[in-house]
């Protein structure tokens, strides 16, 4: 029994560099979400459709002979088409925020289907220029998903740490925080919620890019439940590193970091011989109970007060 | 100048809870009027105020603000002309941002938000001294998010961003009505020293007869979504609360004014 035990947590340090580099991959994903769920306080469930949506784009570009820069580029703008579409829903047509997500991941799901003709469409990493592979996660070459990925987060954060503090991205960051006032500024809303969201989608398709060619294939059900998976980023990024992390790029870098943690504790469990069938009952579970977290403390604990000497009361 | 015209406006049209909040309003406002608004609980006051900023639109009628029709002009298009301030201390500013980032906001007021960078560092001196002005010590915490003001503090400062930009009006909601009453005092007073500076043409909604006798050079009543009573020039500068009760024969409890 304890034999066994031991014989799988010894096969754990040789999984981690690919939970490491799943993670990485998924916190660009995550920083798409953190822009919709925690930016612009709305939660989007396009994104379930449009991890996919690149992918399968990213894909079936370089099936057909395209560079692999371009197809990512193409496959980032379809995701921008995707907010676009939930965009329109929600401040249009006056469709709430999740319903008009839904509707969009729906819609995905056939279009995704069309785009790549079947469910599944896989690339071979031998015949393909592919920027990175599962198969490289242990070669000190820039194909290392460690490596490549981990470049294109910092340059990524970089470019956001930098728009946000535009006047556009300002005008982004007030519509999330006070929509009246924003309109009461001449701040136009609805633009501005578009805007994130489309933002939001493109990161979220050019991570379902790399992703399908980290795994080599781009499957019609690889975003399903990708909600849950960046909002657990998110939320353990925040619970472990807000204390210290406290600037705007850093609080993306503890969304990426979130990531990485998720997956890797996914991936013991998974080697500690947890049926894989549960993982996302477990996922479900585990945001679940951080989401209450913040709303339990709030309602059932009290901060202990501390008695202040007379005449130095706290202000 | 602000000139209202046959202005309507009905919530809940065609169901039991019809209600005609704007019958038929008219009211001209000159440049540099600071009008004091009262009126009991559904008198229109708030949404006369919204007809103008465009929370919603007018049924009917012509909004003209300095030549310009802004009838149909969608909210964040007016804000360009209007400086506002709200009832509720919570909505005039974003809690998560902090206060130099609202400054910097507002005072992007009417221009087209692009790639600028979001604060300059020469606009920070500008509103260190533009704090400086409230009396609060904002502004040596400029850095600070605005959630962890209090109702007081969050007022005077959404004062300050309305009326950053100089606005063609500007537009008072009751905006004392939440704090207490020697905080309410203060952004009063704020109120009346910037409104006296700017000279700006205000349209000031309280509940607070003295107030709305003390300050401002013009003094209308709403009654069923119109004005019932207008005061200005000398007549205003000589009123008294008593006179405001007796003249119209105000029962003070059912309009649900305080002395």
């Amino acid at each position: 029994m304890f034999e066994t035990l031991l014989a799988k947590l010894l096969t754990i340090p040789g999984a981690l560099p690919g939970a490491v580099a799943q993670g990485l991959i998924w916190g660009i994903m995550a920083i798409g979400v953190y822009i919709t769920f925690r930016v612009l306080d709305v939660a989007d469930l396009t994104v379930d459709g449009s991890l996919c949506t690149g992918g399968a784009v990213c894909i079936m570009m370089m099936l057909a002979g395209c560079n692999v820069w371009l197809s990512m580029l193409i496959a980032t703008v379809a995701g921008l088409l995707t907010g676009l579409m939930t965009g329109l829903f929600h401040t249009f047509m006056g469709i709430p925020a999740i319903l008009a997500g839904i509707l969009t991941q729906l819609s995905l799901y056939s279009i995704n289907l069309k785009i790549m003709g079947k469910a599944n469409q896989a690339i071979n990493v031998d015949k393909y220029d592919l920027l990175i592979s599962l198969r490289w996660v242990k070669q000190a070459i820039l194909g290392n998903p460690l490596i490549m990925v981990s470049i294109l987060i910092v340059a990524l954060i970089v470019v956001l740490y930098w728009f946000f503090g535009t006047e556009l991205g300002c005008s982004i960051r007030a519509t999330g925080a006070n929509p009246n006032m924003s309109r009461a500024q001449g701040i136009n809303t609805d633009l501005n919620k578009v805007l994130g969201l489309m933002l939001s989608n493109g990161l979220v398709a050019f991570s379902g890019a790399l992703l399908s060619q980290y795994q080599g294939f781009a499957d019609v059900s690889m975003g399903r439940g990708a909600i849950v998976i960046g909002l657990a980023a998110v939320i353990i990024g925040e619970a472990v590193f807000s204390r210290i992390f406290r600037n705007f790029a850093l609080k993306l870098l503890a969304v990426v970091f979130g990531s990485i943690i998720y997956y890797v504790v996914i991936q013991i469990v998974i080697q500690l011989g947890l049926d894989a069938n549960l993982l996302k009952l477990l996922s479900a579970v585990v945001v679940a109970i951080f989401l209450a977290v913040p709303y339990w403390k709030g309602k059932y604990f009290r901060r202990p007060v501390k008695a202040a000497p007379a005449g130095k009361e706290e202000k | 100048m602000l000139e209202l015209k046959g202005l309507y406006k009905t919530f809940n049209a065609g169901t039991v809870n019809e209600k005609r909040a704007i019958n038929g309003l008219n009211l001209t406002l000159e440049d540099g009027d600071f009008v004091t608004i009262i009126g009991g609980n559904g008198a229109g006051k708030s949404t006369m105020l919204n007809l103008i900023s465009g929370v919603f639109p007018a049924d009917a009628g012509t909004i003209t603000l300095n030549g310009v029709n802004i009838t149909n002009l969608p909210e964040y298009k007016r804000a360009k002309y209007l400086g506002r301030v709200f009832q509720d201390p919570m909505m005039g500013t974003a809690a998560t941002m902090g206060i130099e980032e609202n400054l910097a906001l507002a005072n992007r007021r009417g221009k087209t938000r692009g790639l600028g960078r979001g604060i300059h560092a020469q606009e920070r001196a500008l509103y260190r001294e533009q704090l400086a002005t409230l009396g609060l010590g904002l502004e040596d915490r400029m850095t600070s998010k605005v959630g962890l003001l209090s109702g007081g503090q969050r007022q005077a400062l959404t004062l300050l961003m309305a009326t950053l930009k100089k606005p063609d009006l500007l537009l008072l909601d009751e905006h004392t009505a939440a704090l207490d009453p020697k905080t309410a005092d203060k952004v009063l007073q704020l109120t009346e020293e910037i409104v006296a500076r700017d000279k700006l043409t205000t349209l000031m909604v309280t509940h607070n007869m003295k107030n709305a006798i003390q300050y401002g050079n013009r003094l209308i009543m709403m009654d069923a979504g119109r004005v019932v009573v207008d005061i200005k020039g000398e007549e205003k500068k000589n009123l008294t609360v008593r006179d405001l009760l007796e003249k119209f024969n105000i029962e003070n409890d059912r309009m649900l004014l305080s002395e």
